[in-house]
């Protein structure tokens, strides 16, 4: 093979996992004056947007780039003549845009559609080949290129309007593309209508940026006019792209992910058989199916929804309200019409949940709508003729300042409407309180909507059988340490439980205890492509609020719309589920099936029971029932509990085939479902509403016999559990970044590992499950042997207490851990003896050859030579343990003892420890007199960027961007203020004792390209360290590992889903995330396929032990490695499982001093270890004839899977699609051998260092100054790099380095700013402005000419001053949302900002001249904020949480507030700063000082002890 | 769980024993009362380890943390429960374990373990003070007939747990009471024998027939117990002491430790002894050789008695007084050890072999030995060579010799049963305890050599568990020794 070929599935890759995110643009003349301008001017802004976009391993092939115009009449008047096409008016002929496949089938594609149109009785005027020029596109581009013709279509008979004419082209358009999918030759792939319309036409395919305008010649052709263009870029995470994937599509082109796409697809077919519509009659059936699911991008899909709802006759903007409904709940303050009319749209259709900023347009009027929670940034600038510039960034095109006569963003759930006809921008406001009252809403729903708690009291109440309790319990699998460790805390704290250091028992398939269902599925949770949520901080996006019973036409707005029961949350007391099932209502009518199976063989098995229940739902359906409790109650000696997961998900599955899902509404009375993953999973995979009886049961049961705390009584316990579970089930949502309960229903975020395919096919349909595993006769012989623990007629009179547990502590005999006993104290006493043999022992336990297996790699077996090689060729152990680290375990999270301990060792090595996200004491970086380092080589950059320093930056020889943690994915952390010593937060740059909050997403990384920007930052401060990116092995992360070699990531990591913390929910720790090897091998497979593996290095980790774990990490494609917990444990750790309690009694995790005393871990230990995991790595590779560790990466073909072990679970499970090594060109490496091309000779400090030199070598003054464009990103950040290198933590004097740019700066403009430096921006820059700013000095103010206000012009982007850790900021107009996030230590001036500013600040001076938007302070736990509250609405806006306001009077604050904008006014020339100064006494009383609680209490309790803040006193020893 | 920071704030600190000078004038228990809140302090110690190594340290496989919590929190009666599971006798365990489960804390790394063994004690007694402990009778009964033969600690286990499955069961024992050692070789002031007698008489409420005096092979056919019984489980011990084949062993005053403790023993409860048997040490210079617990027995027992003197000697080198590198947590640690007898008086000498006894008039009245040095072979195992020149000799009234136990008696029950032996004299068994013979079992220190009481009773329990498993096809029972 010599060339590469287009990717399919195969192996573990699928390409329903491809990701992407985009730069987006618009264009318009506000007055609808179509001219070629704005097409000009749309590829300017698309060329200026090139640096979102990215390529692959062909640098001249992009990933795609198109622009999409209103109808070039013009163009084709003077064109389609050529080709013997006459031409009728505008808006009677529609043009196709359509890729052929290569030229031998060009004439029967063109046929096939042909037949349709005439079928669909239009008329064809004829084909025209679209001129093209090749020559400048890339050669994998060129390779895949299509034919691209346009086809005319003319009006047929019986069609009057030119609606008509549109709804017959997207009948013909869906007609052609269904015949096609169904044809099984290859070409059918590539053929595909761009668009096809009388009013629109779209120009896209696999190119750069600013290869659009070259290729396609009529886009150039000064005949071809429109009033408005939009463009896309886009940045895709494959590399071997297709035409077919750029944007935008018919309506719309996008920049995000939808996080529901599964849901959204299966609830829209399970709606098709409602739909019914006069206007398209028996038309419909053509239609469908509305999403055709396979080989389309969630983009697509959102495009086909788009495109049905405004064929329902909604207009635009209506449909974009319901397909992306802003926050709507009762805390969101809002119009009540506009908060019914979501209400009631709610009941036709669940949201698409995910970041999405969508421009669309139906050819005359242009929307742009940002998703509730506005994690992608839109800009605009109006001129004063009228041009409407939009797009992800400011600056992309250029307007002389005295043109502009705004400057804006796109708010979070807001919509921006052009209407070309009327000439007029319409805002959010007018634009949905207008579509809001269209109908009177709010009367439908206050006469059908019944809520849950307006029913009647339930006139039967069953009491609990407490007298079965125990037997129940035992054959639902209740454990005492479930009881104890789990429904304990829930009932008593309402929290779920916490736990540290990971899992470490068996996967589901390979345990010997029986498993629940459950333990099957893994969370999946969002990294890199789209963030995660921090649902406590962010709370006002979130709804768990739903609504459940029968759909209608969707085609059709009526009162019984909305005939359905509303819930406020989906867990069901006793009582509420008692109420639903007597609820007597027209339209809503409950029903129960029972979901026991008969547990004698001869008559019963856990099939057939399905079967029936599935015709019972059917059958209940069309009885006319609403809503379905599936229930297990009343088990018995004969008859066993159908596992609820299956009976919920077979029956949700079953309706939907059956086109009757929406028709009813499915809730589960269950026994078996009693934590936080149970319940996500039921509703994960369709119930709307869960009782979990037994989880109640036991509650009460503890509370009657005295053993939960505090004497709580029943009905709190009651509340609590509802609302752990429900906290649990908004976190498992926002891991994924979903908001609305609605929208997670049915949207099967989760991954099965070890179940068969035919299993997941029939009942948990579209479910990834890729190693196979067991079938419905293992699920039915598990849930047999469980129902036998509470019925077997037992003969021992002993005591009835249930089994103890031994799941999430080690217990004997009971589930195998594989840090047990035997393996800590062989490990141990191999490091502290240095004994290879006691090793050899710990590695023989570890890899279970004694046959017992608990992870994939335990089913794997090495191939060995017959005769293997001298293992003295083998290259040596010392090289071998540089390719070794530790894991990324803060200061903070262990003491600093152990912390040290790691570093000293690994240096000693040449190895690398990680600092973790907890900063480094700057005084480590320098080598003690002896040599002795105690600099750890990685340095975290993690979300809460604490001690993230310039000089932190420049000390690294790797800096690593963790995207996720191994046993919390998709969460953030919490330091709690007890782990907060002195010495910690001196480090950390925050102050002592003050809680610290690390947010669940990076605020400057929501999509790839922001990704692939914070490596270009991190580059830019220190251009010698690699970039890693750390990711947590989920399906589909080889994907996201190819975006990220894409975005110049030298490293990827990919951890295991078993890794340690110090603290994790217990649910996180046990279910979210995958093991390594399937992770690993994806990634592998990817990159390879992609040709992306050579440039970067796979890094894995996660609970490696032994050599042999090292070995198949290798074999399976990484090439270095990662250990944390082993290394720990050589260090004296024993598995206490405490770190989240700050008693860690070997004095590693805690920062107690009397505990760090006890520590007595060496260095020596840890450098034993490696060498004995190297040394054993030796002998594996000398017995499989590797000689270097580079020869046997990714060698899959070296493993087979084991035929020794046998478990009754294992028989299923098919390692194949692991093990399968990708076929491709010997040109493409397979692993790491070259460097990635970051481009850092581009950028302009380059020049500004040549500039500086005198200032850096003899610190002179220097004063510089340059233009700047939005191309020009990072800037100052590698110039303050190198101050940082030269002067360390105390940078230059002050103002020694002076810029000034004029222009539109690029992102992350004076990241990591150096102190030393001051700099001024005239004119505006984009997102991350000041991000990590250390020390220096920035202004921006308009540039000199503007006429608009500056105080009410959007100056600054998103997340300005992220992770700021001192310096100082002014900013002479607005700033988007969260402003001043993470600040740890500078002040900053800013004359309004957007939602959620000074979230999670921890110190540092934050003041606003005017506005902020909601949610201000949400999770601030330090610093001061001083807002202008003008008008006295503040304290609507802020989150009261953790914060206080109060009036600014003392002296102090008052120097300080006077300071600041006195420097500001110096500064900027501030008008609004002039204002105020010049009206103080006024003025003062109008601020309020925002002061978070728990610094206030820490501040007070400093002056008692007469101190000041210690951090500002100097170094501190801890 | 527990109280996650109590081992910062308390220390380690057991219930106090009663004074030397008190307690040596009488026989009963060292201790003093230990106060509730003082118990649930120390219970709050436990850290409930994720990896509790306290739980594999003991052969039971106790399940500390989780009984310790409960104790924190006060549920006393919900910690017998959980105590109960896994272990049958924990008021014998409380008292007289030598608790490995402590040496294996995870605080006995760096600090002073949890005063585990106290607990269990405390659990144990109060649930007989409070009644919690109960005859349970068997629901059903099966039909089938278990001999046990010997009720030491083994015996007892193995009748309680297959009894509470139904079987009828009868245990036969040689002496005149029932208990074994916990009877005749334990003195009292380490465990009192009403402790013991509660529990067997607890066991015959529930079921389980008591034979005494019935020594199977000697007055009682070795073919009568096997047509009776429908399964047989021996646990008669390793009794057969380990000799001291040296001039003068036969002189009057060198006895067996286990002749002297179990005749103390049978007077304590009122029994007659003849003068011209009794073994008394008061006002007597009496020499202890054997450094181990037995040692310590005679040792407490001499002083109750009145002894004038009292040495001890081991032949092994003193141990260390802490661990050595070899030697690491969680092993059980070789070091030195102070009993509670210790703390009475007497001296310890170590690496001294005993050559010779002399005497007058038939009566031991000199001790001749030699000071050895010990020396670590080729092969790993120690040797020990005389030092010349350190001969010493001292004054003997009363010898004990407290050497130690070969094996169980093999004379007897076991040759008549043709039961086949280990390399140790051991009786070998199965996974499931079985012997060579089907259907006949051993437990204890029959099948272990001399061990711990704890061992004995794990032992006991998963004999009952393959008695149950052989007699009905399937078993409940849990198995103790994984």
């Amino acid at each position: 093979m010599n060339r590469m070929l287009p990717l399919v599935k195969q192996g573990l890759y699928d390409p329903q996992f491809e990701r992407d995110a985009c730069g987006v643009g618009v264009v318009a003349n506000i007055t609808g004056v179509k001219s070629h301008r704005i097409i000009e001017n749309g590829l300017e802004v698309l060329a200026n947007l090139g640096h979102r976009g990215a390529r692959g391993a062909d640098p001249d092939t992009g990933d795609g780039a198109g622009i999409l115009i209103q109808m070039p009449h013009s163009l084709f008047a003077s064109e389609a003549p050529r080709v013997g096409i006459k031409l009728p008016p505008i808006g009677e002929y529609g043009v196709g845009m359509i890729f052929l496949p290569g030229k031998d089938s060009e004439k029967e594609y063109k046929s096939l559609i042909e037949k349709i149109v005439l079928e669909e009785g239009q008329a064809i005027l004829g084909w025209r080949d679209v001129p093209v020029d090749s020559s400048q596109i890339g050669f994998w581009a060129r390779e895949v290129e299509p034919r691209i013709c346009q086809l005319f279509v003319g009006k047929g008979s019986g069609v009057s309007g030119t609606l008509q004419l549109e709804r017959k082209l997207y009948i013909i358009r869906k007609r052609a593309e269904r015949i096609v999918s169904e044809l099984t030759m290859r070409s059918a792939e590539e053929f595909y209508i761009a668009s096809f319309s009388t009013n629109r036409i779209v120009y896209k395919g696999l190119l750069v940026a600013d290869q659009v305008g070259k290729f396609y010649l009529d886009l150039t052709n000064t005949n071809t006019e429109s009033a408005f263009a939009l463009v896309h870029s886009r940045f895709s995470t494959n590399t071997l792209g297709s035409w077919k994937l750029a944007h935008p599509y018919r309506l719309l082109c996008h920049n995000g992910e939808i996080n529901t796409l599964r849901g959204n697809i299966n609830w829209m077919a399970a709606r098709e058989p409602l739909f019914s519509s006069k206007d398209f009659g028996d038309d419909l059936e053509k239609l469908y199916p509305i999403i055709p699911g396979r080989g389309q991008s969630d983009t697509a899909c959102i495009d086909n929804a788009l495109e049905l709802l405004m064929y329902t006759g909604r207009s635009l903007p209506h449909s974009l309200m319901m397909l992306v409904p802003e926050a709507w709940s009762e805390t969101t303050p809002m119009s009540q019409d506009k908060r019914d009319f979501y209400e009631y749209h709610s009941s036709m259709m669940e949201p698409w949940d995910g970041p999405a900023l969508l421009a669309c347009s139906d050819g005359s009027k242009v929307a742009v709508i940002l998703d509730r929670n506005g994690l992608r940034p839109f800009r605009y600038v109006i001129t004063k003729d009228q041009l409407l510039v939009m797009a992800s960034e400011v600056g992309v095109l250029d307007i002389p300042p005295e043109q502009v006569s705004y400057k804006g963003r796109i708010q979070p759930g807001r919509m921006f409407l052009v209407d070309t006809v009327a000439g007029k921008i319409i805002d959010d406001e007018e634009l949905k309180t207008e579509i809001a009252g269209r109908r009177p809403y709010g009367k439908w729903l206050a006469e059908n909507r019944v809520a849950l708690k307006s029913l009647p009291m339930p006139a039967k109440l069953d009491e609990p059988d407490f007298a079965s309790l125990n037997v129940r319990q035992k054959a639902f699998g209740v454990t005492q340490e479930e009881l104890t460790l789990l429904l304990n805390p829930m009932a008593v704290i309402g929290k779920e439980a916490e736990g540290s250091m990971g899992t470490d028992t068996p996967l589901a398939f390979l345990s010997d205890k029986p498993q629940p269902l459950f333990s099957y599925f893994k969370q999946l949770f969002a990294q890199v492509s789209n963030p995660p949520l921090d649902a406590i901080r962010e709370e006002l996006v979130t709804s768990l609020e739903s609504t459940i019973g029968s759909e209608q036409n969707l085609f059709e707005e009526t009162p019984e719309h909305c005939r359905q029961l509303r819930l406020l949350s989906p867990i069901l007391t006793n009582e509420e589920i008692q109420q639903i099932r007597e609820i007597q209502e027209d339209g809503i009518k409950a029903h129960t099936l029972s979901t026991l199976f008969d547990i004698d063989s001869e008559t019963g098995s856990l099939e057939a029971a399905m079967k029936i229940l599935c015709s019972e739902a059917s059958m209940a359906v069309r009885e006319g029932y609403t809503i379905l409790i599936l229930s297990d109650k009343g088990m018995d000696a004969n008859h066993a509990p159908i596992p609820s997961l299956l009976a919920v998900s077979g029956v949700h599955h079953h309706l939907i085939r059956e086109g009757i899902r929406t028709k009813v509404g499915l809730v589960v009375e269950s026994g078996d479902s009693r934590d936080v993953t149970q319940i996500a999973l039921l509703i994960g995979y369709g119930a709307g509403a869960v009782n979990p009886y037994l989880a109640f049961e036991s509650i009460f049961d503890m509370v009657n016999k005295g053993f939960l705390a505090d004497h709580i009584d029943t009905k709190s316990a009651e509340t609590n559990y509802v609302h752990a579970i429900e906290k649990g089930l908004l976190k498992i949502m926002s891991k994924m970044g979903i908001s609305a309960l609605q929208s997670y229903r049915g949207a099967q975020i989760f991954e099965a590992v070890g179940l068969g395919n035919d299993l997941v096919d029939r009942y948990f349909t579209w479910t990834s499950s890729r190693v196979g595993g067991i079938g419905i006769k293992e699920v039915e012989l598990e849930a047999r042997d469980r129902h036998a623990d509470g019925y077997r007629a037992s003969r021992s009179s002993g005591n009835s207490e249930l089994d103890i547990g031994g799941y999430y502590q080690w217990r004997r005999g009971e589930e195998y851990h594989s840090y047990n006993p035997d393996t800590i104290s062989k490990l141990q006493d191999a490091a502290r003896t240095n004994s290879y043999a006691t090793y050899k022992d710990f590695a023989e336990f570890s890899d279970g050859q004694g046959g017992r297996v608990s992870t994939l790699r335990g089913l794997m077996n090495l191939k060995f030579l017959d005769k293997p090689i001298p293992i003295d060729e083998v290259e040596p152990a010392s090289e071998i343990v540089k390719r070794f680290g530790t894991g990324a375990i803060s200061l903070g999270a262990i003491s600093r003892e152990a912390h040290e301990a790691m570093a000293i060792a690994m240096n000693s090595i040449g190895a690398r420890s990680n600092t973790g996200e907890g900063g480094e004491d700057y005084r480590r970086f320098t080598p003690d007199p002896g040599g002795l380092s105690r600099n750890s080589a990685t340095k975290q950059v993690a979300s809460g960027r604490f001690g993230v320093t310039t000089n932190y930056l420049v000390n690294a020889t790797d800096l690593q961007i963790k995207m996720a943690q191994g046993s919390k994915p998709g969460e953030g952390g919490r330091l709690p203020g007890h782990k907060v010593d002195d010495y910690i937060g001196w480090v950390r740059h925050t102050m002592p004792g003050v809680e610290l909050i690390s947010p669940p997403p990076h605020h400057d990384i929501y999509s790839i390209e922001d990704l692939a920007q914070l490596i270009h930052d991190l580059k830019n401060v220190n251009p010698k360290a690699r970039i890693h990116v750390k990711l947590v092995a989920e399906v589909g992360v080889g994907i996201i590992a190819a975006g990220v070699s894409k975005g110049h990531g030298d490293v990827v990591l990919i951890s295991g889903d078993n890794g340690g913390t110090g603290s994790s929910p217990q649910s996180s720790l046990k279910h979210a995330g995958l093991p390594w090897e399937l992770g690993l091998a994806e990634t592998q497979q990817v990159l390879v396929m992609n040709d992306l593996r050579s440039r970067i290095v796979v890094q894995t980790d996660g609970q490696l032990k032994t050599g042999r774990d090292v070995a198949i990490a290798c074999l399976l494609g990484a090439e270095e490695f990662g250990f944390a917990t082993a290394p720990l444990i050589t260090l004296g750790c024993i598995m206490l499982r405490k770190c989240h309690l700050n008693t860690c009694s070997v004095g590693i995790a805690t920062q107690d001093p009397i505990l760090r005393k006890q520590f007595f871990g060496q260095p020596e230990h840890v450098v034993n270890y490696f060498f004995f995991v190297a040394e054993h790595l030796r002998e594996i590779m000398a017995k499989m004839g590797f000689r270097t560790v580079n020869e046997m990466v990714g060698r899959m073909d070296r493993i087979e899977p084991s035929s020794a072990i046998e478990h009754w679970k294992t028989k299923g499970i098919d390692l194949r699609p692991l093990l399968l090594m990708p076929d491709v060109p010997k040109t493409v490496g397979t692993y790491c051998n070259e460097e990635q091309d970051h481009g850092l000779e581009m950028a302009i400090d380059n020049k500004l260092i040549e500039l500086a030199r005198a200032s850096l070598e003899k610190q002179e003054p220097v004063n510089i100054e340059l233009p700047i464009g939005n191309n020009n990103r990072t800037v100052c950040t590698m110039l303050s790099g190198e101050i940082a290198k030269r002067y360390g933590e105390r940078g230059l004097p002050e103002s020694t380095i002076r810029c000034k740019f004029k222009g539109s700066a690029g992102q992350s403009f004076g990241a990591f700013l150096a102190k030393g430096m001051d700099v001024v921006v005239e004119g505006d820059a984009n997102d991350y402005f000041a991000k990590g700013i250390s020390g220096g000095r920035v202004a921006i103010y308009p540039p000199e000419g503007s006429t608009f206000v500056a105080e009410k012009n959007f100056i600054v982007g998103n997340v300005v001053l992220y992770g700021a850790t001192g310096g100082k900021v002014f900013i002479r107009g607005l700033a988007g949302e969260r402003f001043s996030v993470r600040n740890s230590g500078a002040h900053t001036v800013v004359e309004g900002i957007g939602d959620h500013g000074c979230e999670y600040m921890t110190g540092g001076i934050t003041v606003v001249l005017g506005q902020t938007g909601r949610n201000f302070a949400a999770g601030m736990s330090g610093g001061v904020a001083f807002i202008l509250d003008e008008d006295g609405s503040f304290n609507e806006r802020y989150n009261d949480e953790m914060v206080d306001l109060q009036s600014v009077s003392q002296v102090n604050d008052i120097v300080i507030l006077k300071g600041l904008i006195e420097e500001h006014q110096g500064t900027t020339g501030s008008s609004v700063a002039k204002y105020i100064l010049g009206n103080w006494d006024q003025y003062l009383k109008k601020f309020v000082k925002v002061m978070p609680r728990d610094y206030q209490r820490v501040l007070e309790e400093l002056a008692a002890k007469g101190e000041s803040r210690i951090a500002d006193n100097g170094d501190i020893n801890g | 769980m527990g109280n996650p920071a109590g081992f910062i704030y308390s220390d380690r600190e057991p219930p106090k024993k009663r004074s030397v000078g008190s307690r040596v004038k009488d026989y009963r228990e060292l201790y003093k009362p230990w106060s509730e809140s003082k118990i649930q302090e120390q219970a709050g110690r436990c850290m409930a380890c994720g990896v509790p190594f306290c739980h594999t340290g003991c052969p039971l496989g106790n399940l500390i943390p989780d009984w310790n919590d409960l104790v924190y929190q006060g549920s006393w009666e919900r910690a017998l429960d959980a105590l109960h599971k896994t272990n049958n006798f924990p008021e014998f365990t409380g008292r007289i374990c030598p608790a490995p489960c402590e040496s294996s804390c995870v605080l006995s790394i760096n600090q002073d373990p949890v005063t585990i063994e106290y607990i269990e004690k405390e659990i144990g007694d109060r649930g007989f003070r409070e009644g919690w402990i109960k005859p349970v009778i068997p629901k059903s009964r099966t039909g089938k007939k278990v001999a046990v033969v010997g009720s030491g600690p083994a015996g007892l286990a193995a009748a309680a747990q297959l009894n509470s499955v139904g079987h009828n069961v009868t245990v036969f024992e040689r002496d005149e009471y029932n208990g074994g050692l916990l009877r005749l070789g334990i003195p009292d002031f380490k465990l009192e024998k009403h402790v013991v007698q509660r529990r067997v008489d607890l066991i015959r409420e529930e079921g389980v027939c008591f034979e005494t005096g019935v020594n199977i092979g000697v007055n009682y056919t070795v073919e009568r117990l096997l047509g009776s019984f429908d399964a047989i489980c021996l646990a008669g011990g390793a009794t057969q002491p380990r000799d001291l084949m040296v001039p003068g062993r036969d002189l009057k005053g060198v006895h067996f430790a286990m002749e002297y403790l179990a005749q103390q023993n049978r007077i304590l409860d009122g029994q007659e002894v003849l003068p011209s048997e009794r073994i008394n040490a008061m006002n007597k210079r009496v020499v202890i050789l054997g450094g181990g617990d037995t040692g310590s027995d005679c040792l407490g027992t001499a002083h109750r008695q009145g002894a004038k003197e009292v040495i001890q000697f081991e032949i092994l080198p003193e141990p260390p007084l802490l661990r050595r590198i070899n030697n690491p947590w969680p092993e059980w640690p070789l070091v030195l050890r102070l009993s509670a007898a210790h703390e009475e008086g007497g001296s310890r000498d170590y690496a001294i072999a005993t050559k010779k006894f002399t005497g007058a008039e038939g009566c031991v009245n000199k001790l001749h030995a030699v000071r050895v040095r010990w020396k670590e072979e080729q092969n790993k195992r120690m040797s020990m060579e005389e030092i010349e020149g350190s001969e010493i000799e001292i004054e003997a009234d009363l010898v004990l010799l407290a050497l130690g136990f070969l094996h169980p008696e093999q004379v007897g029950l076991l040759d008549k049963l043709g039961v086949v032996l280990d390399a140790r004299g051991s009786v070998a068994v199965d996974n499931n305890m079985m012997t060579s013979l089907p259907g006949i079992f051993a437990a204890g220190d029959m099948v272990r050599g001399a061990s711990l009481v704890v061992w004995a009773i794990a032992q006991g329990r998963d004999a009952a568990r393959g008695i149950d498993e052989y007699l009905m096809g399937d078993t409940d029972l849990p198995r103790a020794v994984q």
